[in-house]
């Protein structure tokens, strides 16, 4: 059966793919955020998944308001970056996984996740920024990605407890799937960061120091938050921790915290990293 | 029940909901259109011409032709798609934080480092 390897968290904002453009990992702005990667490096040197599921939330590249869905899962054999508009990088296709998707989903709606199933999609900074900082040089093509996408643009959006749920579901379908494949599984976004309104640039130090923590061997703990408590307390962009969980429910078994960084500010968020390993 | 049944304001901030999002569905999908470069490009050489063919209401064109950030939320734009338009006219996320937030670029990028303290 496929194997849960491990499962990482991280930023995924624009400014962070505009400095690995402009390489400017080194100077002072970055260094300690880049800083951050380099045991990561170190463990998927050491690993070497087969598959990456990334969750992330598409900023208005692929969906529109005219169609939003709540979640949505890639089942395509690649995914294509785009022009988002203001300017940042395009980076090379990923290269998808339609027999271990498929399956996902199959498992999914049968567990009562009725998600949307793309056949075609195109995938923003909230992919692409981890799959650049996860493997310097654009040097994934030895991967297979399967994206998971979760509204975080439109109210209402689903609660970081059925986010959770969510991940546990693809953890379960991801075991019981017939392979030999490694899986490593990215959660993406966050932390606290507000971009708009009278009170642009809210961050919560002590909320996403608290949350890394909790989500390592207490997840239970922040699920009982409501999307509204989270717009209050880390921002209107706050509610991108539930891709954080939706990336820890997907580990049923033992974990292990091999690292941890956090880097306030980055742009205007606080940016975390997490590396869980998965016995 | 739902958390947006919540009357209570959150101070400063905006909910897209759904109130937001008929309200600014024109002007978010213009917004949204502006992924492709012509659009960017048939937008700045006739700004006017651009917001009508979307269907702007007189408000919203104003606040577009005034770079009015929040001026674009309360109409009902997504800061995702308000993203593109000002990321066309060369701003960043802290050069609009500032200008929501009535700072300098660098007033604002001083509170952002403060919160980190």
């Amino acid at each position: 059966m496929a194997k849960i390897i491990g499962a990482i968290g991280t930023s995924h904002i624009p400014a962070i793919g505009k400095a690995i453009a402009g390489n400017l990992q080194e100077t002072p702005y970055w260094k300690n955020f880049f800083d951050g990667y380099k045991p990561i490096h170190k463990w998927l040197e050491n690993n070497q998944p087969d598959v990456v599921v990334v969750f992330y939330n598409d900023h208005g590249l692929d969906f529109f308001i005219d169609k939003k869905p709540t979640f949505a899962i890639g089942a395509a054999a690649s995914y294509q970056n785009s022009d988002e508009g203001w300017g940042i990088k395009t980076i090379p296709e990923a290269k998808g996984d339609e027999d271990m998707s498929w399956h996902i989903c199959n498992e999914l709606v049968d567990d009562e996740f009725d998600i949307t199933i793309c056949q075609e999609l195109r995938v923003d900074h909230g992919l692409t920024v981890p799959l650049q900082l996860m493997w310097p040089g654009n040097n994934y093509s030895h991967l297979k990605v399967i994206p998971v996408a979760i509204n975080c643009e439109q109210h209402p959006m689903p609660s970081p407890k059925r986010c959770f749920d969510l991940g546990r579901s693809i953890g379960k379908a991801i075991e019981s799937y017939d392979s030999d494949q490694k899986v490593l599984v990215l959660g993406t976004g966050g932390l606290s960061h507000q971009l708009e309104g009278e009170r642009a640039g809210f961050i919560n130090k002590e909320f996403d120091l608290m949350c890394m923590d909790k989500l390592v061997y207490d997840p239970q703990d922040i699920l009982g938050y409501s999307i509204r408590d989270l717009v209050e307390i880390a921002g209107a962009q706050g509610p991108e921790l539930n891709m954080w969980l939706s990336m820890r429910g997907t580990l049923l078994g033992d974990i292990k915290q091999l690292h941890h960084n956090y880097t306030i500010p980055i742009s205007n968020t606080g940016a975390g990293t997490l590396l869980l390993e998965q016995k | 029940m739902s958390y947006l049944n919540n009357p209570k304001p959150i101070a400063g901030t905006t909910l897209f909901d759904g109130k937001a999002a008929r309200k600014g569905y024109s002007l978010n999908k213009m917004c949204f259109s502006f992924n492709e470069q012509n659009a960017r490009d048939e937008f700045l050489s006739n700004e006017g011409a651009y917001c009508e063919k979307f269907g702007l209401s007189v408000k919203q064109k104003l606040a577009i032709k005034e770079r009015d950030v929040l001026g674009l939320i309360d109409l009902g734009g997504n800061i995702y798609y308000l993203a593109k338009f000002v990321g066309m006219l060369g701003l960043n996320m802290q050069d609009i934080g500032a200008m929501q937030t009535g700072k300098t670029v660098e007033e604002f990028k001083a509170m952002l480092a403060k919160a980190g303290e």
